[in-house]
């Protein structure tokens, strides 16, 4: 599956060649190694990992895109996450005593099987594969992440969803011991975000559990989050504690505070703008400090994949 | 009581205090200015971190300073009668000019590495998106008092210049707006500013009414 055209990516977004070569040398270095066994699990660029991998994990290619990676620096020391503060560096700061093991996750709602499983019992059957996903604010700045996790869709048949599971909520932790900025009343809390049924099962749709090949860090939502890489970032549900499958459309967080510039679908969609922003363009983090700026792209991206899902809708009126 | 005009002249206020504040204004300008160098690869300087999104970074601490400089020049007025001390008035054409320089630096760091000179966008925003319309008006606002902010303008403008530059409580007012409509939640930083200016503006008609009323009997 072609991600992105050729055409489309800019130089400067190449992995440079002598990184590229350095990647094929670790990784024919650990199959003379005989590490191959271990499930051909990848050794990323020295600079940008904060050290070796801890997952085993496959490389999905045809779900990557090749644009380069943003540093794990940058990823985890920039993003909105309230429950920690409302700073985007905040997170990086509130975040680091936050506790995501042990944990669990209780599934409501119209499925067979329900009740409370331990993250091991969530997590034990799905092979883990590293995804490139484009990331996308609705803030309009970007990064492009490395997560590791396993397909959403995958997780969700286990629990049996019934004929009349038309949405998939999912809640995030509240704890205002553990979570500072929930001590503060930003955000109606817990946050609260849902996809339909359609798009959660589609394979694009990610349960991330990691980052860079670690275990995802407690800023981007450990122990586990969604990840729609064809939503605006806040679609996704971070520090997931519950998910519940609903007949009616759920509610979503930013929804509630703003309906008239937060919609339940939240895909990106560079004609519909923010009625304070425009969506017509992003701003590339980590790029150069002029000249960062690049079109979004409908669906950030991903039209090819996810459009059908759509069809029909108006999406000026389901933004 | 307002200080008596034959006081002698203070010198410490033209050679230590001015220079010395015009230096603690410069400082938030060569904190962005050094670490876009930094960054940029011109020079390595150690404390000069901009962070992950270097751009946001400068346009917002280039923008609040813009509003402090605002609020600490309409501060010289209420200390300079509360302390008695005139002398006060002769560091404030500095730190409005300030306000003007951050808010100037403010708008090309908008138009420059945040818009990519991307006129049609920059319109399209002050045109479509109210908190970036008031953001500009505060700065047009700005330009006719950096105009008349001169010796010479102030003699031939005479009472005239009092009232058009009357036109700072305005523009106060803009920018804070500015800055609360920008954010999407949590409204307690420019909270904090609006209720600083409100104590700012207040002082002001308590003392009008109390001079009219001292006047009338």
């Amino acid at each position: 599956m072609l991600i992105r055209k050729p055409s489309d990516i800019k130089p400067s977004e190449i992995t440079s060649e002598a990184i590229f070569l350095q990647r094929r040398k670790l990784l024919s270095g650990a199959m003379a190694g005989g590490l191959l066994a271990a499930g051909g699990s990848m050794v990323r660029a020295a600079d940008s990992a904060p050290s070796a991998p801890t997952l085993k994990f496959k490389d999905n290619a045809q779900y990557s895109v090749t644009e380069k990676p943003n540093t794990f620096e940058e990823i985890t020391h920039y993003n909105n996450f309230y429950e920690f503060g409302t700073d985007k560096t905040d997170p990086a700061e509130n975040a680091g005593a936050f506790k995501p093991k042990p944990w669990s996750v209780t599934i409501a709602g119209e499925a067979e099987k329900t009740g409370t499983f331990t993250f091991e019992d969530i997590i034990k059957s799905h092979p883990l594969e590293e995804r490139i996903y484009r990331f996308l604010c609705v803030e309009a700045w970007s990064m492009v992440i490395p997560w590791v996790g396993f397909p959403l869709g995958d997780l969700l048949k286990r629990f049996g969803p019934t004929s009349k599971a038309k949405y998939v909520e999912f809640t995030t932790l509240l704890d205002p011991k553990q979570m500072p900025g929930q001590r503060s009343d930003t955000l109606p809390w817990p946050y609260v975000e849902g996809l339909r049924v359609d798009e959660a099962m589609h394979p694009l749709a990610f349960m991330v559990v990691g980052l860079y090949g670690r275990d995802l860090p407690n800023v981007d939502g450990a122990p586990l989050r969604t990840m729609a890489p064809w939503k605006y970032g806040f679609k996704n549900g971070k520090s997931i504690v519950k998910i519940r499958f609903t007949e009616t459309q759920p509610r979503n967080t930013w929804n509630i505070l703003a309906a008239n510039e937060y919609g339940f679908y939240g895909n990106v969609n560079p004609e519909v703008d923010h009625p304070r922003w425009s969506q017509a363009t992003e701003r590339r983090i980590g790029g150069s400090f002029f000249g960062a700026r690049q079109k979004t792209l409908m669906f950030n991206g991903y039209a090819d994949q996810v459009a059908s899902l759509y069809q029909g809708m108006d999406l000026r009126r389901d933004f | 009581m307002p200080p008596s005009p034959r006081r002698p002249v203070d010198q410490r206020y033209r050679y230590l205090y001015k220079p010395l504040i015009f230096a603690a204004c410069l400082i938030p300008f060569l904190g962005c200015a050094g670490g876009i160098l930094a960054i940029s690869g011109f020079a390595r300087v150690p404390g000069f971190d901009l962070g992950v999104d270097p751009v946001r970074f400068v346009l917002d601490t280039l923008g609040k300073t813009a509003i402090n400089m605002v609020l600490i020049t309409l501060l010289v007025t209420p200390v300079r009668e509360i302390a008695g001390n005139a002398n006060l008035i002769r560091l404030r054409r500095m730190l409005g000019l300030f306000g003007f320089f951050y808010a100037l630096m403010h708008f090309i760091v908008y138009a420059g590495p945040f818009q990519d000179l991307s006129w049609y966008a920059i319109a399209k925003d002050i045109l479509k998106r109210p908190f970036i319309t008031v953001g500009f008006l505060a700065f047009l606002l700005l330009l006719p008092l950096v105009i008349t902010s001169t010796n010479k303008m102030m003699r031939r403008l005479g009472r005239r210049w009092r009232t058009l530059h009357r036109l700072i409580y305005l523009i106060a007012m803009l920018a804070v707006l500015h800055f609360w409509k920008m954010l999407k939640s949590d409204y307690r930083e420019p909270l904090i500013y609006a209720c600083i200016l409100a104590v700012l503006l207040g002082w002001r008609v308590w003392r009008r009414n109390r001079t009219r009323q001292a006047l009338a009997t």
